[in-house]
């Protein structure tokens, strides 16, 4: 009986632990809110909201230090929309031709080799854009600065197509084979097939799967560190150098910043402008997830 | 009759050039496909030539230098290792017991619904906001300092959604005749997932590990972000002593530096000697995680073979 009952705590001990670890990733997600909006909190009491947000200038380390947010996020919008133009395109049709055309053989090599792509890590990719792929876009744009948001918006796309094509393979995948099966006894080809009546059954994933993409170009740091110079600028010309949320966060952190001042504060302004983006969009893949378990 | 002649002719075209896009679409898809196979590897051929004559044993024996020939890469490897273990110690046992947690205990309501929706949301934050939550909590909060331990926890808590999802989709796998065999002898909960669970989700929960830990090796962003510093001249005090206890943890509160945040350093430099530098680090760098990467893929591929329920 004494066996039974200290066995019996026993259980319930290791129950309680096991779910305070699962509870931990809730601490974590509550304790980035409110590091984010603690010390950005400070940085709002000296500079207005209005300001941040509305002005065009950000030059927080000049004598006459300039707090607006815009210049950063034109940068971060100009290079993921580069990315996005080259990942969304090519992940869709890589997720087509491995669900719908590739033979068992072909799916079975490409499949790590496209992971192998996603793990390869960021600062390569950086060296990549700044050292090989730059100068050869200069062979053909000459007035190409040496650092610019096309070489790492190129690259960082590249490296997003596994995200975007895995997602959306997956989501393929999941369509029931008798609705293919109508379509080719209606005499479609598997090209019709896949773009008439796969691609909108899957509509929910593939727009997961994009969103998934956006969001991971959004949050990207060192390619664009790297290879797209530490200039905020406040453009929509691919070939001028800029500077994103990330890099802005890398490039003082670099330097030593006493902790408390309103440098130090800046990060977290930055880092909260890029972290509401990134909620916003995983909110809205969530949603589009949840609708693809409410289809099948 | 010639009306008929044309609409059979029409539909015959029709079909030809359907076939013709169908086709079509196949190159396409599969250039499309190679495209990641060529920057794969033009990237890796564009390292070799560049940084592969750098390479040498001096270059894995000393540390960074003014002269970039003299240069070398000993702190950076060193403390890429260290903080690994760190990163491994906190986040592999965490997430598994998370994961069991999520499979085996926990019931259908309000609270394991949020704490997935809220694991699915960590997976997606970018990399620099655990830096940023870092440089809050564990350097001026919790008073650990640009430490090993900060940037090992950092990392850990970066790759914990990979190792839970990674637990729960192998737990899953296992069929739930194995779980009512174990009741059926009598056995408690925890006597079950200690003895066939786990063991038998173990390959999985490895690959995982595997997978999440060469993500980790190539984060800079969030270790720039806790203050690793870019320039270290020595190595962390030794965790074995002359002493007893014979081991010591004081490396864990010694400021540290990264290959990644090495391999940076050396880009950002405009001499072109340091960015031969930066290649041949680059290389040691791609190799440790590509073939992390393969043992996790020949890993899965071979239980994968093997299981059979």
């Amino acid at each position: 009986m004494k066996r039974k009952l200290s066995s019996k705590i026993k259980e319930r001990a290791i129950e309680g632990i096991l779910l305070l670890s699962a509870l931990s990733s809730i601490f974590i997600t509550l304790s980035i809110v409110f590091i984010l909006f603690y010390e950005a909190s400070g940085f709002f009491r000296d500079v207005s909201i209005w300001e941040f947000l509305t002005g065009t200038q950000w030059t927080p380390l000049f004598a006459q230090p300039k707090f607006g947010i815009l210049p950063l996020v034109s940068g971060t919008l100009l290079v993921t929309g580069i990315a996005v133009l080259v990942a969304l395109p090519v992940g869709l049709i890589v997720a087509v031709y491995l669900s719908e055309y590739a033979p068992f053989k072909i799916k079975e090599v490409a499949k790590p080799i496209l992971e192998l792509l996603a793990a390869v890590p960021t600062v390569v990719y950086g060296y990549f854009a700044l050292l090989f792929l730059t100068p050869i876009l200069r062979n053909f744009i000459p007035e190409l600065s040496g650092f610019n948001a096309l070489s790492p918006g190129i690259i960082m796309g590249i490296m997003i197509i596994p995200y975007v094509s895995s997602v959306s393979e997956d989501s393929m995948k999941a369509v029931p084979m008798q609705i293919r099966e109508g379509s080719y006894a209606m005499g479609a080809t598997k090209f019709q097939t896949a773009f008439k009546v796969v691609i909108p059954s899957a509509f929910s994933g593939i727009a997961a799967a994009f969103i998934i993409g956006i969001s991971r170009a959004i949050g990207e740091t060192m390619v664009v560190a790297i290879a797209a110079g530490m200039m905020p600028n406040l453009t929509l010309n691919p070939i001028e150098p800029i500077q994103t949320l990330t890099a802005y966060i890398v490039g003082v952190s670099l330097g030593d910043v006493p902790h408390g001042t309103l440098e130090y504060k800046t990060i977290f302004a930055a880092g909260i402008t890029l972290f509401l983006m990134t909620l916003f969009l995983n909110i809205l893949g969530f949603w589009f997830r949840r609708r693809i378990r409410e289809v099948y | 009759m010639p009306h008929d002649e044309k609409i059979t002719q029409e539909i015959r075209r029709r079909i030809a050039h359907n076939k013709f896009r169908d086709h079509l679409f196949w190159i396409i898809g599969l250039f499309s496909t190679l495209i990641g196979f060529v920057v794969l590897f033009t990237l890796i051929i564009d390292l070799f030539v560049d940084g592969f004559p750098r390479l040498s044993w001096s270059f894995l024996t000393s540390y960074p230098s003014r002269f970039p020939e003299k240069a070398g890469i000993l702190s950076a490897w060193v403390g890429t290792t260290l903080v690994m273990i760190v990163t491994a110690a906190a986040a592999v046992p965490l997430g598994i017991a998370a994961g069991v947690y999520l499979e085996e205990y926990s019931k259908k309501n309000w609270l394991t619904h949020l704490i997935e929706i809220n694991m699915n949301n960590l997976a997606g934050i970018p990399s620099i906001i655990y830096g940023l939550l870092a440089l809050g909590l564990f350097v001026y909060f919790l008073k650990l300092g640009e430490s090993i331990l900060t940037g090992g926890l950092t990392l850990g808590l970066l790759i914990l959604p990979m190792v839970v999802i990674a637990t729960r989709e192998s737990i899953r796998a296992i069929p739930n005749s194995i779980r009512e065999a174990s009741y059926a002898l009598g056995a408690t909960k925890w006597q079950t997932i200690k003895d066939h669970i786990l063991p038998y989700s173990i390959s999985g929960i490895l690959t995982g590990m595997i997978i999440g830990l060469s993500r980790a090796i190539g984060e800079t962003a969030p270790i720039i972000t806790v203050g690793a510093l870019t320039f270290i001249a020595f190595l962390p005090s030794s965790p074995v002593t002359s002493t007893f206890p014979f081991f010591s943890f004081k490396w864990l509160f010694d400021p540290f530096t990264v290959m990644p945040i090495q391999m940076f350093n050396w880009i950002s430099r405009p001499q072109k000697e340091f960015h031969v530098n930066a290649a041949a680090a680059g290389i040691i760098l791609l190799l440790m995680t590509l073939v992390m990467n393969g043992f996790a893929i020949y890993l899965r591929y071979k239980f994968r073979k093997r299981i059979k329920w």
